[in-house]
């Protein structure tokens, strides 16, 4: 391992905010389109357990299994989505009594852990797992090697996925639509747009989303399973999309500060920096609070970017 | 058509609200279930609050093998059942709940259990309460005559897990991982290190606080912050795997706690404290079936089979071995079965006085040969010298 403190404080930041950038990305896809997720730590481990549960159960080679779980986790995830979908498009529930409902019912005291011990997971670690890969033998390279290219396949992916999600949402006709149906729902459905059938594609995807954050801790992190292993990183998931001002690249760095953040105080602690541990575990919480309150005055938030129709439900019958 | 509109909207939302209580209430059904509920005047009925899944693969695992055991060994004269994951804060309910089941004594084994189970002894005199870990008689505080309290010499066999890793680091800086600055981690802390110094008088630790009991990503931050600052063995004392994974990615030499990983981590594993709760659930539930149940402070040990060694990994080598079961068998030896508060004798805690032990600063804590009291064990707040690392969390 290198040494170097500040390429030990950036790899760290980038592999701890994976997890983060996936649940943050979809839950920025279901809010661009109008529907608050609350569940989102429900749904991460909804994609832990299934992502497990593959990689425990199925013999193979990790080419296999891997995507196989991944496929898994975000059927898993996506399926704790089509509930709070249902409940908050069709039935127009509250959205956020939903969604902390996804994830009192899917969370650490519910069907995750169920689960679990329905298929007896976590016994041992599992074998195939998202380690470290240098990625086109860049690992190499000084600084820029260990931080960016000794990342999981996992990580990658992630870039990929938020360049992909920028461009589908700012640069592409589907992506003017899910604005509008966040925006206006009503100006959306007059000119021809489901409004309906885009919310449950964005939040459904979103919640796949969440799955693969979900692999992140159970095939890559400790990796195997454990009872409620994610700690609450759903909510700062959810901090993040206002963090990022609903983008998905400002999302990104504020995942990785995060991830940043988290492990830092450890990497002091261990080279005796004398910080008071109480600032450090809350810096994040800090700066969550600080994004919030900026963003709770309704103008300030419309300039920064939330959807308009955010958490309100769609009824034609209104127009 | 207005009204109409309005009405199905209405019945919409009702549907809702319904199928949202329905949620959420089968997902807290879905894991507090309990074994078993048949009714049976005959038999003990024996009930289990633990504050963990029973998969866990560590601490209330280890309790619910213990209550198997008992059930194994009584069978139908008891009837078990359990809690899990029940919240230090919110236990008070389920002990209610279980009394209520005709549970006639109950085992409760989270620390933050202690002041609701000793207020419900209070209130029901005819059955027992039996805590884990708990300090409340320890400490001295009146609690009623059918509330008693167990737990073990973990640090003996940590003392004898940092013999291994005295043997193990090569630069002498062993990296150590731990919840919390509490008395009972910081005792089990001392004892591994004056472990490790006992055949490595250079060894030295680093000390890193993850401030949770578990929390694999942190406890996996901490490790790898310990490597990075270059630490050449890792003790966790934590409830996940996480550190073991470090220490594999690294190919370093690893201590975990209360939990046998020499299997699924054998390239690195050395060994660690374990705990047999069986054989005090199964004499307490025989003494409330022949009436000889009495309020005690069990404190178990190496002697009666309480805390033991985890399988040694095969970074042991046969010397090392030979060395620590040497220790071990002597300590067997020193003492029968544990009984009420007394001092630190034979039977454990044998290695707080070889020598002065002197804490951070150099000043002498326990002089050489000194006897120290359970209730000393239980008010440390200092660390061992050789440790670096803060004690505040």
């Amino acid at each position: 391992m290198n040494d170097n403190l500040f390429i030990v404080v950036f790899a760290a930041a980038i592999y701890y905010g994976t997890p983060l950038v996936y649940a943050a990305l979809g839950e920025i896809l279901a809010e661009r389109s109008g529907v608050i997720n609350l569940g989102v730590e429900g749904m991460i481990l909804l994609g832990a357990v299934g992502g497990c549960w593959v990689a425990t159960t199925v013999d193979g080679p990790a080419g296999i299994v891997l995507p196989l779980a991944v496929i898994v986790s975000m059927l898993f995830a996506a399926a704790g989505a089509l509930i709070h979908a249902f409940l908050t498009i069709t039935l127009r529930v509250n959205q956020i009594i939903s969604g902390l409902a996804l994830t009192i019912f899917a969370g650490v005291a519910g069907v995750s852990s169920y689960l679990a011990g329905l298929w007896d997971l976590g016994r041992a670690p599992i074998a195939n797992q998202f380690g470290r890969m240098d990625l086109f033998g860049w690992g190499d390279l000084p600084v820029l090697g260990p931080i960016l290219f000794n990342q999981t396949l996992l990580t990658y992916l992630s870039w990929l996925l938020v360049v992909l999600t920028s461009i589908y949402i700012f640069r592409t006709r589907w992506g003017l639509q899910l604005r509008a149906v966040g925006e206006s729902p009503q100006t959306a459905d007059s000119v021809g747009v489901a409004v309906q059938r885009s919310r449950y594609l964005h939040v459904l995807v979103g919640g796949a989303f969440a799955g693969i954050a979900g692999a992140c801790f159970s095939l890559s992190i400790l990796p195997t399973w454990q009872n409620g292993m994610t700690l609450g990183q759903g909510w700062i998931a959810l901090a993040l999309v206002i963090f990022g001002f609903w983008r998905p690249d400002l999302m990104l760095v504020g995942a990785y500060l995060f991830g940043g953040l988290s492990s830092l105080r450890y990497t002091l602690q261990a080279r005796g920096v004398e910080i008071p541990q109480l600032f450090l575990d809350s810096l994040p919480y800090v700066m969550t609070i600080v994004v919030l309150v900026v963003v709770s005055n309704t103008a300030a938030r419309r300039q920064l970017g939330a959807p308009a129709a955010l958490g309100k439900p769609y009824e034609r019958e209104e127009r | 058509m207005g009204s109409q509109a309005s009405h199905s909207r209405r019945r919409f939302r009702t549907a809702g609200v319904l199928s949202v209580a329905v949620l959420a209430v089968v997902g807290l059904v879905a894991t507090a279930c309990s074994s078993s509920d048949s009714d049976s005047s005959s038999v003990v009925k024996a009930a289990w609050i633990y504050v963990g899944p029973t998969n866990d693969g560590g601490w209330t695992q280890a309790h619910d093998n213990g209550r198997k055991f008992a059930e194994t060994e009584l069978g139908s004269n008891v009837k078990t059942t359990y809690k899990e994951n029940v919240k230090e804060a919110e236990v008070a309910p389920v002990i209610e709940d279980l009394v209520k089941d005709g549970n006639t004594i109950i085992f409760a084994t989270s620390y933050g259990y202690a002041e609701p189970m000793a207020a419900a002894a209070a209130k029901y005199p005819d059955v027992k309460f039996e805590q884990a870990t708990g300090d409340l008689i320890t400490a001295g505080k009146a609690t009623p005559a059918n509330y008693a309290e167990y737990w073990g010499a973990g640090e003996d066999t940590l003392y004898l897990s940092g013999i291994a890793a005295g043997k193990a680091t090569k630069n002498n800086k062993i990296g150590i991982e731990a919840p919390f600055a509490i008395p009972e981690i910081i005792r089990h802390l001392n004892a591994f290190v004056l472990g490790a110094q006992s055949v490595n008088p250079a060894a030295t630790a680093k000390v890193v606080w993850t401030n949770d009991w578990f929390n694999p990503t942190a406890e996996k931050q901490a490790a790898e912050s310990l490597v990075s600052a270059g630490v050449d063995v890792i003790f966790s004392h934590q409830d996940s795997p996480a550190a073991g994974e470090v220490a594999k990615a690294n190919n370093l030499p690893w201590v975990g706690y209360d939990s046998d990983q020499s299997g699924a981590y054998s390239s690195v594993w050395l060994t660690t404290a374990t705990y047999n709760w069986g054989p005090r659930y199964l004499s307490r539930i025989n003494a409330v079936n022949d009436n000889t149940w009495k309020s005690d402070n069990y404190y178990g040990t190496i002697a009666d089979g309480f805390t033991t060694l985890a399988t040694f990994g095969n970074l042991v080598s046969a010397d090392t071995k030979t060395l620590i079961d040497a220790e071990l068998t002597k300590a067997k030896n020193a003492g029968a079965t544990s009984i009420n508060i007394r001092p630190v004798v034979a039977a454990f805690g044998w290695f707080w006085s070889l020598s002065d032990r002197q804490d951070q600063t150099g000043a002498v804590k326990i002089t050489k040969g000194q006897t120290l009291s359970q209730k000393d064990l239980y008010e440390m707040n200092w660390f061992v010298k050789g440790i670096d690392g803060t004690l505040k969390n």
